[in-house]
């Protein structure tokens, strides 16, 4: 299947968020293609918080059954959750798991006034009632097959992989 | 009862025989070898073909943990095990408890061992009073009630004035002295050869220098006194070449060595195993190599088991806790085919130092099989494999490395003075 | 001979039990894994949920508050629940046996045994018995045998050097100390040199160093001056009261002349040396106050980092694969 270009997609989301962001409002990237995005939104929407990023292997729920991810990163959010807007941007959404796990943790941190959360792709198979507030566009992928953001160069792109087990 | 035991092939070191013979048993002696004597009828014939038949062995150090230490083994145990193990004579050390340091003590083993009327007992009596190297024993007496020899077991004596005197009046009556070589001092608190090993495994170290310490200070005493000495369970190289030297000085001395120094070295160990965990300690690999060098050529006068059966919550602890022994009248005859093999020796060789090399060093009549001495024989296989595992072991001591391993030499039968004291199960 | 122990029938971690012999992917792996950890200690809420629900005892034969005390810190950031047992040994009163001591705290559910004990190799004993009746779910952090290891102690150290100095295969690291008798220095010395560094120094009079101390993979130097010139790492360890008793040094004033680290014998290393202890120090025996407080010494962060790390292995062993 041929997939959409990652850079209309992120002009699209960027667009629909724009009138919903204050100089108070936080991204917090989720590694690593929200990571990236992050940053690229936080360029075109002249954020003034510096964003943040979230590293949820600690949260996961697969843990028992699969042990440690073998790359954790640190997370990083420096700005004060506390009572603040903040907008959790990840790649793909797909099952909600991970955005639980990063609820999870970003709730450690402290009590924010309210969370968002802005993705580019919404896969659907949903297994917990998660919903995206921003999405650039929604896309019916076959079982076992997975998309995942990469950078070519200077720009974003999708690429289509096999699911391993 | 008359015994013809058929077809086998003797082994007999003392006489230098390795040819298929027969041998002819009547009123527990040997009677004939080769041919029947006029008018002998068998009550019973043993056929033997396929399999060695040699002198019943000999084991110089085995501990049967009586008096006082049936938890870890009893007479009617270990006794059976010999047999069991081909071993029909066997010298036992003084560390029970009470020490054999009274002629009672020592009149009571050796009846409960005639009771049995299984392997020969032959006790080694205290040197000093407790082993505590302060006061002298009743060696004389000792001796009448059946002591071979006097030793303080695996004990150094502190003080080497005692020593001294002990070894003096030892000499007076021409009486024996076994040791064990090791200095107490450097010894102290070490579990384990002191090399790369125990710096690894930050296990306490007992340096060789332990052991040629004490064999120099004991070859002097020795040479001082006049007095008959015995070096026992040498373990280092360097000990040898100091046992070497003496003799080449023209000093009279016998040492032996223990049979798992000469198949295991202190890399076997392994991750803190306690089944490893000896007195003295296995040393490091070109230790072993020369001991085991040192008995194919004789410069090690005899083999002995070092037989220490210990129970099971005495190995399951940590290292440096664990009891130190492993169990090995049963392991004694494999363990030696397995040491020949490994040498390129013929079995006469091999079984010399278990049979007539250890009656020497124990001054016995046995250890043969001469026609009119005891018909105490053992019969075996020598390319039959036996398994190791707590349940054939007869003994009481199952703490040995070996368990689980496939050894060469299984018995068939033992004969002491005549009878068949032990038979293998028939082979399915 | 046994498996190592310290990993399961599938080649992986099960138990710390040792630097030696840990892979060097293993090592950086459990290095990298430490750095994410060290982040929650910096949060509102130093928690993260991984091990909630597990139980991890802390067995401590052997006395030591400030071990025991960061094993408990770094569980109970993990959200496990921690029990500590101190179980005193005294030779008249022996009690319970090792092995049934652990079979009764199995059968409460244990999830995690940390060890401390006098005896080295208690810790195998442990494992190896563990997986012999059928328990290979529990697992044993190894938090110091008698003079055999000191694993996370090791690691923390090696994290530390990382952390300043970044690249091992660079670096000169010297040993200062009473290493005879030393499990972390066994530890370190183990991890140094799977981390490939190409100069690590052994520097302690005769009566403090093991036999054979060279197969280990160090030079040996008697002169301290000597052995620290130039080196980018010094890596101090503590002396006992009890080393004065026992025959082999004359006394405390006499080894801090030698052997203790003061500024001027510091001075012969590199400027930017640094400085480590695992605690707690004898000043004026081991190190000269000055230095412990000076700016080249990482001591304090060093018990930061070691948080940290004891989190990575906990975390890494108690999950589905290690």
């Amino acid at each position: 299947m041929s997939l959409p270009d990652a850079e209309k997609l992120l002009a699209d989301l960027a667009a629909q968020m724009r009138p919903q962001v204050t100089p108070d409002t936080a991204l917090v990237g989720l590694h690593t293609g929200g990571v990236w995005l992050a940053q690229r939104l936080h360029a075109l929407l002249g954020l003034t918080q510096p964003a943040g990023s979230l590293d949820v292997s600690f949260y996961r729920d697969d843990y028992a059954k699969r042990g440690l991810s073998r790359d954790t990163r640190s997370s990083a959010l420096p700005f004060d959750v506390e009572g603040r807007h903040l907008i959790l941007v990840d790649d793909v959404l797909h099952t909600g798991r991970t955005i639980r796990a990063a609820l999870n943790e970003l709730f450690d941190y402290g009590r924010p006034a309210k969370v968002e959360l802005a993705v580019l792709i919404d896969r659907g198979g949903r297994q917990l009632p998660v919903a995206p507030t921003y999405c650039a566009t929604r896309l019916d992928l076959a079982e076992g097959t997975r998309v995942k953001l990469a950078q070519d160069g200077e720009r974003l792109a999708l690429r289509l992989l096999q699911e391993q087990e | 009862m008359k015994i013809h035991i058929k077809g086998g092939r003797l082994i007999d070191p003392a006489q230098d025989i390795d040819a298929p013979t027969d041998v002819f048993i009547a009123a527990g002696k040997v009677v004939a070898l080769g041919a029947a004597p006029d008018g002998f009828h068998a009550n019973r014939v043993i056929d033997a073909s396929g399999l060695v038949v040699a002198p019943g062995l000999i084991d110089l150090c085995a501990r049967l943990r009586e008096p006082g230490l049936e938890y870890r083994a009893t007479l009617e145990s270990e006794v059976a095990a010999a047999v069991a193990g081909g071993v029909t004579s066997l010298a036992c050390p003084p560390d029970t408890d009470p020490v054999l340091d009274e002629p009672g003590l020592v009149e009571m083993l050796k009846h409960r061992a005639r009771m049995l009327n299984l392997a020969h007992v032959y006790p080694h009596g205290a040197l000093t009073a407790g082993l505590k190297g302060e006061r002298l024993t009743e060696m004389g007496e000792l001796h009448d009630a059946g002591c071979i020899a006097f030793s303080q077991a695996n004990v150094p004596v502190a003080d080497t004035q005692v020593l001294f005197r002990a070894m003096q009046y030892a000499a007076t009556f021409g009486y024996t002295v076994w040791l064990q070589p090791t200095d107490m001092h450097l010894a102290a608190g070490g579990v384990a050869h002191e090399g790369e090993v125990a710096a690894r495994l930050g296990l306490t170290g007992i340096p060789v220098l332990a052991e040629t310490l004490a064999i120099g200070q004991m070859l002097q005493l020795a040479r001082a006194t006049g007095c008959k000495l015995h070096l026992a369970r040498i373990s280092s190289r360097a000990g040898l070449m100091l046992i070497d030297q003496a003799r080449l000085d023209g000093m009279q001395v016998s040492c032996d060595v223990a049979i798992h120094a000469l198949h295991l070295c202190d890399v076997d160990i392994g991750y803190f195993d306690p089944q490893c965990r000896t007195v003295p300690p296995l040393r490091a690999q070109f230790d072993r190599e020369a001991l085991r060098a040192a008995l194919a050529d004789g410069r090690i006068d005899a083999l002995c088991s070092d037989h220490t059966p210990v129970d099971d919550d005495a190995k399951q602890v940590p290292f440096a806790e664990a009891e130190p022994g492993t169990t090995g009248l049963e392991l004694l005859l494999p363990l030696t085919l397995a040491w020949a093999r490994e040498m390129r020796l013929p079995l006469k060789v091999a079984l010399a130092r278990i049979t007539a090399d250890a009656a020497r060093v124990l001054g016995l009549n046995a250890g043969h099989l001469r026609v009119g001495g005891a018909a105490d024989v053992c019969i075996f296989d020598p390319e039959a494999p036996v398994r190791i595992s707590r349940e054939s072991l007869r003994s009481q001591g199952k703490n040995t490395p070996y368990l689980g391993r496939e050894l060469p030499g299984r018995v068939s039968a033992t004969l002491v003075s005549g009878q068949v004291v032990y038979e293998a199960p028939a082979r399915h | 001979m046994a498996r190592n122990p310290q990993l399961n029938k599938h080649g992986e971690l099960q138990h710390l039990l040792t630097t030696e012999g840990l892979p060097r992917d293993v090592i950086t792996r459990i290095l990298d894994t430490a750095e994410p950890f060290a982040g929650v200690a910096e949060r509102e809420v130093k928690k993260v949920p991984l091990l909630r629900g597990k139980s991890v005892f802390n067995l401590f034969f052997e006395n030591s508050t400030r071990t025991r005390t960061t094993f408990e810190i770094a569980a109970k950031r993990l959200s496990a629940d921690v029990i500590n047992l101190n179980i005193a040994t005294s030779s008249t009163n022996k009690g319970e046996t090792l092995l049934d001591t652990v079979d009764n705290l199995a059968a409460m559910q244990a999830d995690m045994f940390v060890v401390r004990h006098a005896s080295s190799g208690a810790p195998y004993l442990i494992a190896q018995h563990l997986e012999a009746t059928g328990r290979d779910h529990i697992h044993v952090v190894n938090a110091g045998d008698g003079r055999h290891a000191h694993p996370t102690q090791g690691l923390l150290d090696m994290y530390t050097i990382r952390h300043y100095k970044r690249d091992f295969t660079q670096l000169s690291v010297a040993i200062v100390g009473d290493i005879l008798h030393s499990r972390v220095a066994r530890s370190q010395i183990h991890a140094l040199t799977t981390l490939g560094v190409p100069d690590l120094r052994a520097i302690a009079p005769k009566t403090l160093l093991p036999h054979d101390i060279e197969r280990l993979g160090c030079r040996v130097y008697n002169d301290m001056r000597e052995g620290l010139r130039g080196v980018d790492v010094v890596m101090m360890l503590r002396l006992q009261n009890e080393r004065m008793q026992g025959s082999l040094l004359p006394s405390a004033q006499e080894y801090f002349k030698f052997f203790g680290l003061t500024e001027d014998k510091l001075a012969v290393a590199k400027p930017d040396a640094i400085v480590l202890h695992p605690g707690p120090m004898n000043r004026g025996v081991e190190i000269d106050s000055a230095v412990a407080d000076g700016r080249q010494a990482v001591i304090l962060p060093q018990v930061t980092f070691g948080i940290a790390v004891r989190m990575a292995v906990m975390a890494m062993l108690a999950g589905g694969n290690a």
